[in-house]
This record gives C-alpha cells, sequence and structure tokens, in this order.
C-alpha cells in the first residue's frame, strides 16, 4: 500500500509546486565519464526493485487460485469481476470501512490541523513553543506505543472498540503531519496579500475565504490527501483499536496465515492503479494550464 | 464610508499626537501632520525613521499607541483596515496570485458591492494602459506592469487617501522616472490625497508638493521641496535633501539684516530671517552648488562670505558639473558643485583655490551638527530590562 503514500506525496508536491511557480523547468544538468553508465543502470535497478512487489500483485490479481494464492494456475477475470462475492464480501466489506475511516479521519484531522497551524504560525500565545512539540511526539512515537496507549485509555474509560475509537485514532495521529504541511505552506504566504485584502474593503472572513484559504490550497490538498493515505495505510494502531472491525489492512494481515485470496490483490491493484490515474491526471492537467498560460502568455 | 459610495474627492488627513510603540523600540515618538485635501504628500526619510509605520497606521493596519487618526473630519482611530476609505499600494505589489488582473483590480468594488465592478475595473486598467492584459495572472507581468495594476487596483476604489508605500522601489532608474510622471499625472486626474512613503529624496521632490522629513520617529520638517532644500532647518533635513556644507561657530555679531558667525577665524555672514538661532554657538551651512571657486584671490565684499586660500584635494567630473573637494586650513573641507560651462574642471587636485557664495544663499541651522538621540524614554534601565525579558521570552517562543 506505500503505493498510496508515494502517490499522495507526489501530488501534494505537483500542487505545492504549481502554486509557486507553474512552468518552471530546472535546468538538466549533463552527465559525464561514469555517470553515462552507471546512473542509468543503476536507476534502472532501483526502480525494478520497487515495482517487483506492484507488479507481482497486480499479476497475481488475475490469478485463477483456490484457497491460497502462491501458486500461479492459470489467467482469470473471474477475480476482477467477483471481487465481493467471496466469503460473504469480508474483502470489500473491509475496504468499505477503510475508506469510510479514511475519508472521516482525513476530514477530521485536515480541519482542526489546519487551524492548529494557522493559530501556531500567526499568534503568539503562552505555550506556543510546547504546542509546537507535543505535536510532533506522534510522530516520534512508535506506532505500538501509541496504539497500545491508545488501547489502553479506551479500556480504562470504558470506550467500546468501533469504527468510532478507529477515527479518533486515525485522526489523531494525521494531525501532527497536517500541522507540519500546512504550517509550512502559512510560513511562506507573503503577509502583505492578507493586508491588501483588509485594505481593499475586504472583512476578515472574506479575507480568510477568498485570499488566504485559497493560496493555502495546495499545502492543505497535499496535508488531506497525506492523511488518507496514513489512514487507509495503518495496520498498528488500527489493530489495537478496531475491536471487531475489520479494515482492509487488518483483512490482509489475517488472511496472510491462512493464505491471502486473490481478492485483496484485485484490491491493492485497483488502488494502486486509481492513484496512478490521479498522478496522471494531475500532471496533465497542470501541462495543459501551463501551456494556456503560455499561450495568453 | 458607507456600501457602495465613492469618495468624491480626496479628504484632509489628521494625525494628531500619534505614537507608536513595539516591544523593545518606539517606531513614532509624537507625530502630528496634516496632509490637505487632494495633494500629493510625500514622507520622506531613512529607513527605521517611522515613514512606514506612520502609513501602517493610517491603513489601519496597525494601531496608535497614542493619538488620533483624522480622514476628512472623521476619527477613524478606532476602525479597522477595511472600513477605512484609504487604499495602499504596496512595496511588494501583494498582488493576488491566485486571481487574474481584472479580478485584482475588482476585488475592493466587489468587497462593497459597487454596480458595475466589471466595468469600472477596465476603465482602471485603461487609465494605466494595461487593460489589454486583463485576463492574465499577476506573475506573467513584468515588474513595472504589476506596479501599475497595484495602483490600479487602489485608485479604482476612489478612495479618499491613498497610499503608496515605496511602489517604485523595485524598478530601475528609467521605469521609475516613467512612472513618477504617470502617477503625478494620475494624481492631478483623479484629484484623490496622494500619501507617498519614500527614502529617494529626488523622487520626493519631483513628485510631492509638500515633503515631510522623518527621522527617528519625529518629523524634521515639513513644507514644499523647494522650501526644504533652501532652508533646511536641522542638519539631518540640511543633509539628508541633498548636500550641505556646514560650520560651527559662535556669533559675534548681529545687526537687523545678518548676524555673523565666527568659524574657526573666518567670519561667514547669515541673514537673520534664515538663521534658527541667532546667539551662541550655532551652526550655519550653504549648499555645494551656491559656492564659487576663485584661482586668485577675489575683492573681499559684504555680499559674499569668502574663505580662503585652501586646497583642492579632489576633483570628480561627473559630466554636467565637477565636484571639487577643498580645504580650508581651520575650517575643515567644503564640497563645491560647478557647472562645466566651460571645458572641463577650472582647477586641478592641489591647486590654492579660494571659496565663496552670497550671504543671502547661507543657512543657518536649530541644531548642532552632533545632536542627542532621541528617545531617551527607551533607555532607562527597567523599559531596558522589559524589553530584554520580552526579547527573550520571544526568542524561547521561536525554539
Amino acid at each position: 500500500m506505500s503505493g498510496e503514500v508515494q502517490a499522495a506525496a507526489v501530488l501534494g508536491e505537483l500542487a505545492e509546486s504549481e502554486a509557486r511557480d507553474p512552468g518552471r523547468r530546472t535546468p538538466r544538468r549533463r552527465r559525464v565519464g561514469l555517470g553515462d553508465w552507471l546512473l542509468p543502470a543503476y536507476t534502472i535497478i532501483a526502480f525494478v526493485f520497487l515495482l517487483i512487489p506492484i507488479v507481482y500483485t497486480f499479476v497475481f490479481s488475475f490469478n485463477d487460485s483456490l484457497k491460497s494464492n502462491i501458486s500461479w494456475r492459470g489467467f482469470t477475470f473471474d477475480k476482477w469481476l467477483n471481487v465481493c462475492n467471496v466469503e460473504g464480501g469480508a474483502v470489500c466489506q473491509a475496504f468499505g470501512n477503510s475508506i469510510v475511516i479514511g475519508v472521516a479521519a482525513t476530514v477530521i484531522a485536515t480541519t482542526l490541523g489546519t487551524m492548529i497551524a494557522l493559530a501556531l504560525v500567526r499568534y503568539r500565545f503562552r505555550a506556543r513553543s510546547a504546542i509546537s512539540l507535543l505535536l510532533f511526539l506522534p510522530m516520534a512515537t512508535p506506532e505500538v506505543v501509541l496504539g497500545a496507549g491508545l488501547a489502553a485509555q479506551f479500556l480504562a474509560v470504558g470506550v467500546p472498540k468501533d469504527m468510532t475509537t478507529i477515527i479518533l485514532a486515525h485522526t489523531m495521529f494525521c494531525i501532527s503531519f497536517v500541522v507540519v504541511t500546512v504550517k509550512a505552506r502559512i510560513s511562506s504566504l507573503d503577509p502583505a496579500l492578507e493586508e491588501a485584502g483588509r485594505d481593499l474593503y475586504g472583512s476578515p472572513a472574506q479575507v480568510f475565504w477568498r485570499v488566504t484559504f485559497p493560496l493555502l490550497t495546495p499545502g492543505i490538498l497535499a496535508a488531506a490527501l497525506l492523511s488518507f493515505a496514513l489512514s487507509f495505510d495503518d495496520f498498528i494502531i488500527t489493530n489495537f483499536n478496531s475491536g471487531s472491525v475489520s479494515t482492509f489492512p487488518k483483512y490482509v494481515y489475517i488472511s496472510a496465515s491462512r493464505g491471502i485470496p486473490a481478492e485483496a490483490n484485485v484490491i491493492a491493484s485497483a488502488v494502486f492503479m486509481f492513484a496512478l490515474v490521479l498522478v496522471i491526471a494531475a500532471q496533465v492537467s497542470r501541462t495543459a494550464r501551463a501551456k494556456r498560460l503560455a499561450k495568453l502568455g | 464610508m458607507s456600501a457602495g459610495a465613492f469618495a468624491e474627492q480626496g479628504a484632509d488627513l489628521e494625525l494628531v499626537g500619534i505614537q507608536k510603540r513595539f516591544p523593545g523600540f518606539t517606531a513614532i515618538e509624537r507625530l502630528d501632520l496634516t496632509i490637505p485635501a487632494g495633494s500629493f504628500f510625500a514622507l520622506l526619510g531613512p529607513s527605521g525613521c517611522g515613514k512606514t509605520t506612520t502609513l501602517r497606521l493610517v491603513a489601519g493596519l496597525e494601531e496608535p499607541t497614542q493619538g488620533r487618526i483624522l480622514i476628512g473630519g472623521a476619527d477613524v482611530t478606532d476602525t479597522k483596515a477595511h472600513e477605512r476609505p484609504v487604499n495602499t499600494v504596496f512595496q511588494s505589489y501583494a498582488l493576488f496570485p491566485h486571481m487574474s488582473i481584472i479580478e485584482n483590480v475588482s476585488f475592493g468594488l466587489k468587497r462593497r458591492r459597487i454596480a458595475d465592478a466589471a466595468g469600472r475595473a477596465h476603465e482602471a486598467l485603461r487609465l494605466v494602459e494595461l487593460d489589454h492584459l486583463a485576463q492574465r495572472r499577476p506573475q506573467q507581468l513584468s515588474g513595472g506592469q504589476q506596479q501599475r495594476v497595484a495602483l490600479a487596483r487602489a485608485i479604482v476604489n476612489r478612495p479618499a487617501l491613498l497610499l503608496l508605500d515605496e511602489p517604485l522601489g523595485a524598478l530601475d532608474l528609467k521605469l521609475r522616472r516613467q512612472m513618477q510622471l504617470e502617477l503625478k499625472t494620475i494624481q492631478e486626474e483623479v484629484g484623490l490625497t496622494f500619501l507617498h512613503v519614500t527614502h529617494d529624496q529626488e523622487e520626493a521632490m519631483t513628485m510631492a508638493d509638500s515633503v515631510a522629513v522623518m527621522n527617528k520617529g519625529a518629523i524634521e520638517q515639513m513644507g514644499p521641496p523647494a522650501e526644504l532644500y533652501e532652508s533646511p532647518r536641522t542638519v539631518f533635513v540640511a543633509n539628508f535633501l541633498g548636500q550641505s556644507n556646514l560650520f560651527s561657530g559662535d556669533v559675534v555679531g548681529s545687526t537687523n539684516t545678518a548676524i555673523t558667525v565666527d568659524a574657526a577665524g573666518a567670519r561667514i555672514v547669515v541673514p537673520t530671517e534664515r538663521a534658527r538661532r541667532h546667539q551662541g554657538r550655532v551652526t550655519i551651512g550653504v549648499r555645494p552648488e551656491k559656492v564659487a571657486l576663485h584661482r586668485e584671490a577675489p575683492r573681499e565684499s559684504a555680499q559674499r562670505n569668502l574663505l580662503g586660500p585652501g586646497h583642492v584635494i579632489d576633483v570628480s567630473f561627473s559630466g554636467v558639473s565637477t565636484q571639487y573637494l577643498v580645504t580650508v586650513p581651520g575650517v575643515g573641507t567644503l564640497t563645491v558643485f560647478a557647472q562645466n560651462i566651460g571645458s572641463g574642471p577650472v582647477a586641478a587636485e592641489g591647486a590654492e583655490v579660494w571659496v565663496s557664495w552670497d550671504v543671502a544663499h547661507g543657512f543657518g541651522l536649530d541644531d548642532d551638527a552632533e545632536s542627542a538621540p532621541r528617545f531617551a524614554a527607551d533607555d532607562d534601565t527597567e523599559t531596558i530590562a522589559v524589553h530584554r525579558r520580552e526579547a527573550l521570552v520571544a526568542e524561547l517562543e521561536e525554539r
């Protein structure tokens, strides 16, 4: 599922660079000597290494497997067509849960995180630096510790573990990433832009929604994508706080002990392709816009 | 200003007893200023003199520690930036990068729900001759074009008062000259009150009807450019606005019309009405272009101050004029500007020369060349301790 995170990172970067300076290309440096063959060879090996698991997953989603999906038994589209029809749709159920949790955690974490980032950059208040530091903690703490700690807390307070506890847990660790991403964007914003908004008769709300927010959008979008990818990916913290609710990573992990069904490969491949399409679409629209602007200019 | 209303003309701006303190320093000590409606007023001073703070106070982007701000007679001290009939052309232009030029220009009109915002915006763009670029984004425009868009975005709102925060600073010399003329033309055309902040004395003098020279958070002198230049009142003005030759000495004689100053043995006469102080130790001066250079000792005359003999220690030829540095023993070094009416410099380095100037061209200043620093109030130990502590806390917060 690391393809998810990569896609999010790439999209975020695209959005970021677009906002900074559209259509700017870094000049390509000339390679010399050893680099002529060493760099391409190294690059190819690195990519092959990176892509093997993905290609394997994709290919075996077409395997006509019975129970375990380890040896190749022939090509079929069956698994793609009947992905929700095995084990009473357990894969799809888990996948659906993951989507719901991911979206909910992303929305909450992005909203709260953006507000925290704005407060941290714009205002001077007591314990500002302490809060900045505390926000890094969930990123620095081992996930197992976080997950176990949360589980103990939920147990102590007597909260039954279900979707809500998973969403709470995911929101918690996503906020840190949102704050860090959005903070960088806010810091790079020219304060004169908001002042110009105020100067041009914009009320505080109008200035926020018409000037600040559109300028922060690339950062917020990147943060949201990152949040979703992290939440969708998460197994460790989820495993501690999910009770009987199944998520996609959890489903794959549990079924791994008795052989992962090809349906899991189908969903993994589909998610990967979705992310790929998203990245390509973003790239294409960016080029198109750059061309359109160039034509105008 | 009520929504939908335009200022018919510029309004007076009055600053009464304005003081602005930031943690650790005082930006403006005490400022009283009245700018009449329809004038082009320049606030001139070195960086850190408080001129930009003054502008931000008027715009409503900062709040004064003390004092009142009145626009057209109405007290706006407690109103927010977006409620003031004031618009600013920012130093960095601050065009919204996510909007097209036309959206930028109509931003203020739309916030105030003024009818036909697009039409008025196009009209403003035509005024700065950029209507053909209305659909572009700011980053596709050159610096000079962005500057003109920033101007259009401000004047389209017909503010009672237009604030310009060194808007020409980022432009090259030629473009700056052109924009200076355009700004002046536009100001006359639309009849708004312009408050222009700059550190460029030439810009202030060519564009403004009135100039206020600011230094260390206070206005040193205010008046039409020619008056400021011909009769500076303080050492700072004499040196910041053009160059000056200054001398210190005791008043040794005075008549009804003139005082005589003994500057290290040399007698220099200054008209009484052009001297700020008439007894004791005074600082007097004369502009370098008023001083004439003589190869031979000229005849003494009651109409001219004469110093010399001295020696030329430096000659720099700059085409239209030549600048000589002349050392007169005891008195010091004088700068002399001479138009190159003949051909080339008239005196070489090391030559023995005399300098003279018309008595009427001298001026006497208010303060001494080594005047005491301002803001004594901030220098007492308690204030320093408080500021030090605040700075430390802020530093720790940053970590």
